[in-house]
């Protein structure tokens, strides 16, 4: 008693020791047991959970497969799996893109001066962030593009891209000679080096001279200059297939079908609304102090956006576009609303009803969107960290 | 006062903040060298002059020239000005996300042109004058607030200005810290350095000053030498403004 003042049952470190572990107990307990009873409950059924149906034939269409062949009657489940995957990443990469772009416009709008551009941006930002995400992609789906898109025959044409009723069509690059090409692509990676290398030159010439150059336009020039000769050198190894309007519909090029485009629009002017507020409240979180003084020293307008203002609102910008990149992955599961061929439809819920593996499904889905949600904010996290400002 | 060899020569100021007149028909020239210290009441308008001095605020009446050249909208003359005159605030305003060395060479590298090597090598010479020498790689939010100001008018100095603006630098700092700060300042006005300071430190006004101007509600009320300043005030505003300040 003496040695140590204080008795087991009242040492606060034995006590939060104790209750943690009956914690942790319990919250295996509960996962045992309703495990234990899906499984009862599967089985009851005649299902016996186990991944042997991975290789089996899946019984249904899937109609969207960029990346991976679907042919119906020699597809397997597992294979469905991996194209419900990509198609989810392929609407989640794209929407992120559409969607930062758009979100730092309108959220720059939203701080500008300018009384009109300020107040589109702020209906803008109201009117799609507080509308059901999912009211919003049937809205665009159901009463916009198909009531509204013409039939292919009378498709709206921007360029070589043909945007109608069942989607957008797009040129495609098609790869003529494949060891010509790989000669292309190595010396358009050579040139993209090089130009890296006269940037890190340039930087040490600046460094001891003080005499800048206009680096990114030399570089961009340099680039484009020597891919497109080496380009037509080498024969032109790559061609591009432009769709071309047949008798009912168009042939060749590729196809974003409509439930994809009017998924990726809704996602990305729903998410946009979101980070555009990020990028104001971004904006706004740098002091007039900041400004006052980089104006003091006689700094440009565009190298007090681009040294004080920008660095400064990024720190505030990030951590909250991340969440909204990851509610975007998560949010594109809506599309089963339009019919999307993403990974919830097709495997947590067509391959769901026809095997009733309702656990090995239901979990790997899970694994899926937790390991993009903690990739993403991992990637992120690291340029983050980078960006912040260190104090004391 | 010296009117031949005036580096800024103020005339009919006017300035308006909506419908308040914050500034009424000032004329104001300050020789080369000179130091002027402007005190008055909050919101007499002391912080608007000087910083209509380096278009931070835009006047809407009368003219200012510093150094011959007169503030228009001309961006160019506005950029010509700023570089020439440094200012300091009273919340110091240094940039977070940078070093205290890249806070004082920032402007030399992209405003004057200066190679980074030379800059940076005169940012030093710089913080040793200002007595931060050891603490260049840190950055403004590991600094005390002394620290902060120093840095802030080394960083002004980096620059090579022929004027130098200061904007009540010492209120928002502990009194230990408004000692190191006032000797740097003065230090710099023994140098020779142009100087308008706003501040209510009167004991550096009565050092340093060759003029002291007393200002209220938008106008200069009274301007003298510091001996005549407080010890004959003129007018019973200042009167009254110096019993106020000087008298706890």
């Amino acid at each position: 008693m003496s040695k140590s003042p204080l008795t087991l049952h009242r040492n606060p470190k034995f006590r939060a020791a104790i209750v943690q572990a009956a914690l942790v107990f319990l919250v295996f307990y509960a996962f045992y047991s309703l495990y234990q009873t899906t499984v009862f409950n599967l089985e009851e059924r005649g299902i016996r959970t186990s991944p042997s149906f991975f290789d089996q034939v899946a019984p249904f269409k899937v109609g969207f497969s960029p990346f991976l062949d679907f042919e119906l009657g020699t597809t397997t489940y597992i294979k469905v799996f991996y194209i419900g995957v990509l198609n989810t990443l392929l609407v989640a990469v794209l929407g992120i893109i559409a969607a930062t772009f758009l979100g730092f416009f309108i959220g720059i709008l939203r701080s500008s001066n300018n009384w009109l551009a300020k107040k589109v941006a702020l209906i803008y930002v109201e009117i799609f962030r507080n509308m059901p995400l999912l009211l919003q992609i049937m809205f665009w789906n159901f009463a916009i593009f198909l009531a509204f898109l013409p039939p292919p025959k009378q498709s709206l044409e921007f360029g070589s891209f043909f945007l109608n009723g069942r989607g957008l069509h797009t040129p495609v690059p098609i790869v003529e000679h494949s060891l010509l090409f790989k000669v292309w692509l190595g010396v358009v990676i050579l040139s993209i080096l090089l130009s890296f290398i006269f940037r890190r030159w340039a930087k040490i010439r600046f460094n001891n001279t003080g005499k800048s150059l206009p680096v990114l336009s030399i570089s961009f020039s340099f680039i484009i200059i020597i891919s497109i000769s080496a380009f037509y050198i080498l024969g032109q190894p790559l061609t591009v297939d432009i769709p071309v309007l047949g008798k009912f519909n168009f042939k060749g090029g590729g196809q974003l079908p409509l439930p994809l485009f009017s998924l990726w629009f809704a996602l990305t002017i729903y998410t946009s609304a979101f980070i555009a507020e990020n990028v104001r409240a971004g904006i706004s979180s740098v002091s007039k102090g900041q400004i006052e003084a980089a104006r003091s020293i006689g700094l440009t307008r565009s190298q007090m956006v681009k040294m004080i203002i920008i660095p400064q609102s990024m720190r505030v910008i990030i951590p909250p576009t991340i969440s909204q990149y990851l509610n975007l992955t998560k949010n594109s599961s809506l599309a089963m609303a339009v019919g999307y061929e993403e990974v919830v439809a097709v495997w947590a819920n067509i391959s769901l009803n026809q095997t009733g593996q309702a656990l090995i499904i239901i979990a790997m889905t899970i694994i899926f969107f937790e390991f993009c949600s903690l990739f993403t904010s991992f990637i992120l996290n690291m340029y983050n960290k980078r960006i912040q400002i260190t104090e004391r | 006062m010296i009117k031949d060899d005036s580096i800024i020569k103020i005339t009919k100021l006017n300035k308006w903040y909506g419908k308040f007149h914050a500034l009424k028909d000032i004329d104001l020239s300050v020789g080369t060298t000179e130091k002027i210290v402007i005190c008055g009441p909050s919101g007499s308008g002391k912080s608007t002059l000087i910083r209509c001095i380096n278009r931070l605020e835009v006047h809407q009446e009368g003219s200012i020239k510093v150094d011959g050249i007169e503030l228009s909208d001309d961006i160019k003359q506005i950029t010509e000005i700023r570089s020439d005159v440094g200012m300091v605030f009273q919340h110091f305003n240094l940039f977070p996300h940078l070093t205290v060395l890249e806070n004082c060479s920032l402007a030399p590298i992209w405003v004057r042109k200066k190679s980074k090597v030379e800059a940076e090598q005169m940012a030093m010479e710089l913080l040793e004058k200002v007595r931060i020498p050891d603490q260049v790689n840190k950055y403004p939010g590991q600094l005390s607030g002394g620290q902060q100001q120093r840095v802030a008018i080394a960083r002004a100095l980096c620059m090579q200005p022929r004027i130098m603006l200061f904007d009540e630098p010492t209120s928002a700092l502990d009194p230990e810290m408004i000692k190191e700060v006032l000797e740097t300042m003065i230090e710099l006005a023994d140098s020779g350095m142009t100087m308008i300071v706003v501040t209510h430190e009167m004991g550096f006004a009565n050092r340093v000053a060759d003029r002291i101007i007393f200002m209220d509600e938008g106008q200069i009320v009274e301007q003298n030498d510091p001996d005549s300043f407080f010890n004959k005030p003129q007018s019973d505003r200042t009167k009254l403004f110096l019993s106020q300040i000087l008298d706890h």
